[in-house]
């Protein structure tokens, strides 16, 4: 494939075959317990998709400019962890100060970004797989928008859920795992379109 | 070996700096509010550094708002009314607030951050509610389970209280808790006596405050507290006054009693007070004393199970048939009654049963 292309092929299996979330269920915590409201749950997966698209570019600078040649690739959990909580800091008081309904759409879910796996795991699959820096973005923004669709999906189905008769001790969680899981199954159905590795 | 290693701390330290100056752009231009001026209940004006929570900017000028949680948002106390320049209910603010309290503008105060000029409105006796940094005094036990703490003030230096009041204990993290919980605890102390407060703390089994209190709390050891608060406090009129008390309850009774006393009173007095047997009877002579200051005045213990090594001689029975038994011109009394729940309740009946009236007996509930 050649190298226009390669990155669009990325973004795209990010958001439906290799879904961060469906595949490799990262970003749990914040699927679950933000999932209750349509509005939410876009709220939450724009600002994902947002940071996500950001700080794996910033961090692919960071690690190919910095880390790799002074051979510090081994200090990238620390450091993609750092950059990623101060500009998810730096985008709270952004919003807080400029966006008043968008702050309080998703309130105390701005730090939850911070500790979402799925924004770490972006920035570490980007560097096990050797993408360069237009993959990178391309395939933090996919993963990021897939995480988005995945909410969002999740939330209507939820929204549906509240006036359906759900067995007492499924209640909760346990029905959304469930609905998780069957999810996952309906995305790998895209699984011959493209694969990456 | 040595160079890779500086060379790993500078770059880290580096990443560092760069981030760290970043925020404090930020926080200089973005996050800068100003200032923001708050007025209280139309009264009282108060300018405060913007963009930080309501409570936190109150307390900040010396109003205390009760807080248990000390602002995290968990514990849902520190509701205040925002009349003007409140904006939108946050979601960390909704899961306590009730639609009645939305109409009144309720807000809670540690999640509610001041960005704008605002008006708020709190109740007047929170002006005088102080958090009081304490060292304990002496720790004496009063029975097998009552134990009293006196504190002395350290900062402020004096307390402005009316008898019968509470504050709240400060518990530390320690093993039964991980993290700060209060407690409320009525004062024993004497208004008067402004550089002191006193509590009477009964042991409860696995209770995080007692246990401390009783267990680890020693001589000179430093202690929280927050106050005064509470409607429960002696009326100015010239009727007759009936308290009825049972344990711990003893000391906001013990309190107005010495209240009076210094103040001369001439009221006439009856203290009932309740218990098991002669080992839960406390501050027997210092109630005797009062009886000799206070011409109208006369303290009734009574047992309910006294044991023959008691050699009891006086009443018997329980507290309720007591009061009923000993209490005339009920119907033109007053009546202050400190306890648990169940001892309130049938203290009330029996009270109600002698044609006192609702609105002239006054209780603190201890549960």
């Amino acid at each position: 494939m050649n190298d226009i292309l390669f990155p669009l092929a990325v973004f795209f299996a990010a958001v439906f075959t290799n879904n961060i979330l469906l595949t490799n269920y990262l970003g749990m915590c914040s699927f679950l317990s933000v999932s209750k409201e349509l509005e939410t749950s876009a709220g939450l997966g724009i600002a994902v998709t947002f940071v996500m698209a950001t700080t794996t570019a910033i961090n692919w600078v960071v690690y190919h400019f910095l880390l790799v040649p002074f051979q510090l690739e081994y200090l990238r959990f620390i450091v993609f962890i750092i950059i990623i909580a101060a500009f998810v800091q730096l985008i709270e008081m952004v919003i807080e100060r400029y966006s008043e309904g968008l702050y309080f759409a998703l309130g105390i879910f701005l730090p939850l970004i911070t500790v979402n796996c799925a924004i770490l795991g972006a920035s570490l699959f980007m560097v096990i797989r050797e993408y360069s820096f237009m993959t990178s973005f391309f395939f933090g923004f996919g993963s990021g928008l897939g995480w988005l669709i995945a909410i969002l999906a999740m939330a209507g189905i939820r929204q549906r859920l509240r006036t359906a008769k759900i067995p007492l001790g499924l209640d909760g969680p346990g029905i959304s795992l469930i609905i998780a899981g069957f999810m996952a199954m309906a995305f790998m159905g895209f699984n011959g379109m493209i694969t990456i590795s | 070996m040595l160079a890779t290693l500086l060379v790993s701390v500078l770059v880290i330290t580096l990443i560092a700096i760069v981030l760290a100056l970043l925020m404090v752009i930020a926080d200089a231009t973005v996050g800068n509010y100003g200032t923001a001026k708050i007025t209280i209940n139309g009264s009282k004006e108060l300018e405060v550094q913007g963009g930080q929570p309501l409570l936190k900017a109150l307390n900040g000028e010396g109003i205390f708002i009760p807080s248990a949680c000390g602002g995290r948002g968990s514990c849902g106390l520190c509701k205040v009314a925002v009349l003007e320049g409140g904006g939108n209910y946050l979601p960390t603010e909704l899961p306590w607030i009730s639609e009645e309290e939305k109409k009144n503008q309720i807000r809670l105060s540690c999640q509610f951050k001041v960005k704008n000029d605002i008006a708020i409105k709190i109740p007047e006796e929170l002006f005088s509610v102080r958090q009081f940094t304490t060292k304990v005094e002496s720790l004496r036990d009063l029975t097998h389970d009552i134990k009293e703490v006196k504190l002395k003030l350290v900062e402020p230096t004096e307390i402005d209280m009316k008898a019968g009041q509470f504050i709240q204990f400060q518990v530390p993290e320690y093993e039964l808790t991980d993290e700060p919980v209060y407690r409320a605890y009525s004062m024993a102390s004497v208004p008067s006596d402004i550089t002191h407060i006193e509590l009477e703390i009964r042991l409860v089994p696995n209770g995080i405050c007692t246990t401390y209190v009783h267990k680890h709390l020693k001589e000179g050891d430093t202690v929280i507290v927050n106050g005064p608060y509470g409607e429960f406090f002696l009326r100015d009129s010239e009727r007759d006054i009936i308290c009825i008390a049972g344990g711990s309850g003893m000391a906001p009774v013990k309190s107005i009693l010495l209240d009076m006393a210094d103040k001369g009173s001439k009221r006439k007095a009856r203290y009932f007070f309740g218990a098991r047997s002669a080992r839960d009877l406390f501050l027997i002579d210092e109630m005797r004393e009062l009886e000799t200051r206070m011409e109208n005045f006369k303290f009734i213990p009574a047992l309910s199970e006294p044991s023959p090594e008691d050699k009891w001689e006086g009443e018997v029975g329980l507290i309720t048939d007591v009061v009923g038994r000993l209490t005339e011109n009920a119907s033109e009394s007053e009546a202050y009654l400190c306890g648990s729940p169940g001892m309130i309740d049938a203290c009330i009946k029996v009270l109600r049963d002698l044609g006192m009236p609702d609105e002239r007996i006054y209780y603190d509930k201890f549960s």
